[in-house]
């Protein structure tokens, strides 16, 4: 690990006034950061605690909630008001990581985690994300875990947040704060394709800050976040599926879904909502809409199986959570 | 730096690239704090930081000033053992005995989850009251300690005879 700095910003002023020095680097709970370090895949020379800012979470006009960045990732999960109108929130989160390490973690730091492709993380492997214009070994690799929605010739990568995921299916935005003022961003927006710069993994500019996530009311329906993973516990997703759905007089009224595991980031399955909005709630219409999303994934060697698995995941999950509401 | 360890009140100073782990063995000699992984995986330098586990690998220790933080030392002493601890004599929840600080450490910050009304992946339905310590839930909850010796069912019985009783709390704390 390279020597560095350490200060803890007093305010988000303060943050963003350190956050812009040269090489600065903004720490949450550090899970992913101190380990990138350590593997000398992040070399910053100035981290700038952010933990002890935006700690709460507080009900909108709306009737939505406003996550402030800083909030543990356990505290969101365990929030009464998360667990009962944003449940598939609570249970991606806990569908992550370990205990102990949803005890540290920041809904900031959760999003900006980076990949777990063991080529980023080898520095004797070539990874066009680590080191830009080396090519890629994940390609012709051991690609059990990696992308077959968006991914590019440079980079096969997955983004590897669980709650992202579910963020992604319940339309929240990201407020984030810079020199240049606030903005919010759609988290379907925030992270981005590989393309040909898969160093580039989010829109956020030098020395933004992200300040919270914010969840517009919840929907109708009943929802549900189902990993399927290589162990029961404490793995990261092969496939993971967010889904939000309300059926009525056995019409899809609305539908919300999102998959992980799958691509570079939290992929927003607009297709397969699109094939199901207004139309039958049956397990025939749900294999048609998984389809229509899946239709232009491609598989490498040993990870085509997760095109097949993604189908059978959205098919199930869809079908219980129908079948929920039709006996309640 | 200022540091509440097992109670006792400490000043150091240290490279701000010190993990918590290695402040605690290799400065303050408490070596009950084990270094399995070094990278978040194993669970056996679990540690408390005002009553919530951790993992103090991943923690840099300049992140920690002025928290208080438990080790396995501060929970029980030979003689007067963590009735955790006697029950993992009593069960044979170890063998080589590496994994063990940090399973209970990590216990007994699950057990204060379990108070604080923080359900699981497996929990049925993440919104109601409380929850109880299931074997499908304990086995969720304790996923971040591993042992490669396999001693998994005299763990889980220790944790049960020990825990197994614990229930949510009607009034709320936070649990981090």
């Amino acid at each position: 690990m390279n020597p560095f700095a350490y200060e803890r910003a007093s305010d988000e002023k303060n943050a963003l006034t350190l956050g812009t020095r040269t090489g600065a680097k903004y720490l949450g709970g550090g899970t992913n950061l101190v380990d990138l370090m350590r593997e000398t895949i992040e070399h910053p020379v100035l981290l700038v605690d952010v933990s002890g800012l935006s700690c709460t979470i507080e009900d909108t006009n709306d009737g939505g909630l406003r996550i402030g960045a800083g909030v543990k990732n356990t505290a969101v999960a365990a929030d009464p008001r998360v667990r009962e109108r944003f449940p598939v929130l609570s249970e991606a989160i806990l569908a992550g990581a370990s205990a102990q390490i949803r005890n540290m973690a920041t809904v900031g730091g959760n999003l900006l985690q980076r990949t777990r492709c063991g080529y980023f993380y080898d520095d004797a492997a070539r990874c066009n994300k680590r080191a830009a214009g080396t090519g890629c070994d994940a390609i012709d690799g051991f690609n059990r875990m990696h992308a077959i929605l968006g991914a590019s010739d440079a980079c096969v990568a997955t983004h590897p947040s669980d709650m992202a995921v579910a963020l992604a299916a319940l339309d929240a935005v990201v407020s984030v704060e810079g020199s240049n003022g606030a903005r919010d961003i759609p988290l379907v927006d925030f992270h981005v394709l590989p393309g040909d710069t898969p160093q580039t993994e989010t829109v956020l500019e030098a020395g933004e800050l992200i300040t919270a996530v914010t969840l517009p009311p919840s929907i109708a329906g009943r929802s549900r976040y189902r990993k399927v993973r290589d162990r029961a516990s404490y793995a990261f997703a092969l496939v993971s599926v967010a889904a939000v759905l309300d059926v009525q007089d056995g019409l899809v009224k609305e539908v919300r879904l999102a998959l992980g595991g799958v691509a570079h980031k939290p992929w927003r399955a607009t297709a397969a909502e699109a094939a199901l909005k207004g139309g039958p709630a049956t397990e025939a219409a749900f294999l048609a809409a998984a389809q229509a999303e899946l239709a232009s994934a491609q598989g490498l060697r040993d990870n085509a199986f997760k095109i097949e698995l993604a189908q059978r995941v959205i098919v199930d999950t869809l079908a219980k959570l129908t079948a929920l509401q039709e006996t309640r | 730096m200022h540091f509440v360890i097992n109670g006792n009140e400490i000043e150091l100073e240290f490279d701000p690239r010190t993990s918590l782990l290695d402040l605690l063995r290799e400065r303050l000699h408490l070596f009950g704090v084990k270094k399995g992984c070094d990278q978040g995986a194993c669970g056996a330098c679990t540690v408390l930081v005002d009553g919530t586990r951790i993992n103090s690998c991943l923690a840099l220790a300049v992140q920690y000033q002025d928290r208080e933080i438990t080790t396995v030392e501060g929970l029980g002493a030979p003689g007067e053992l963590h009735p955790l601890q006697a029950a993992f004599v009593e069960h044979d929840g170890f063998q080589c005995g590496y994994c063990t600080p940090g399973q209970i450490c990590s216990a007994v910050g699950m057990a204060r989850e379990l108070q604080c009304g923080v359900p699981s992946y497996v929990s049925e339905d993440v919104a109601a009251e409380g929850f109880t310590l299931s074997h499908a839930e304990l086995r969720e909850r304790m996923s971040g300690n591993l042992c490669r010796c396999g001693a998994y069912n005299g763990i889980v019985d220790a944790i049960l005879e020990t825990f197994g009783a614990v229930e949510t709390e009607p009034v709320k704390r936070e649990v981090v």
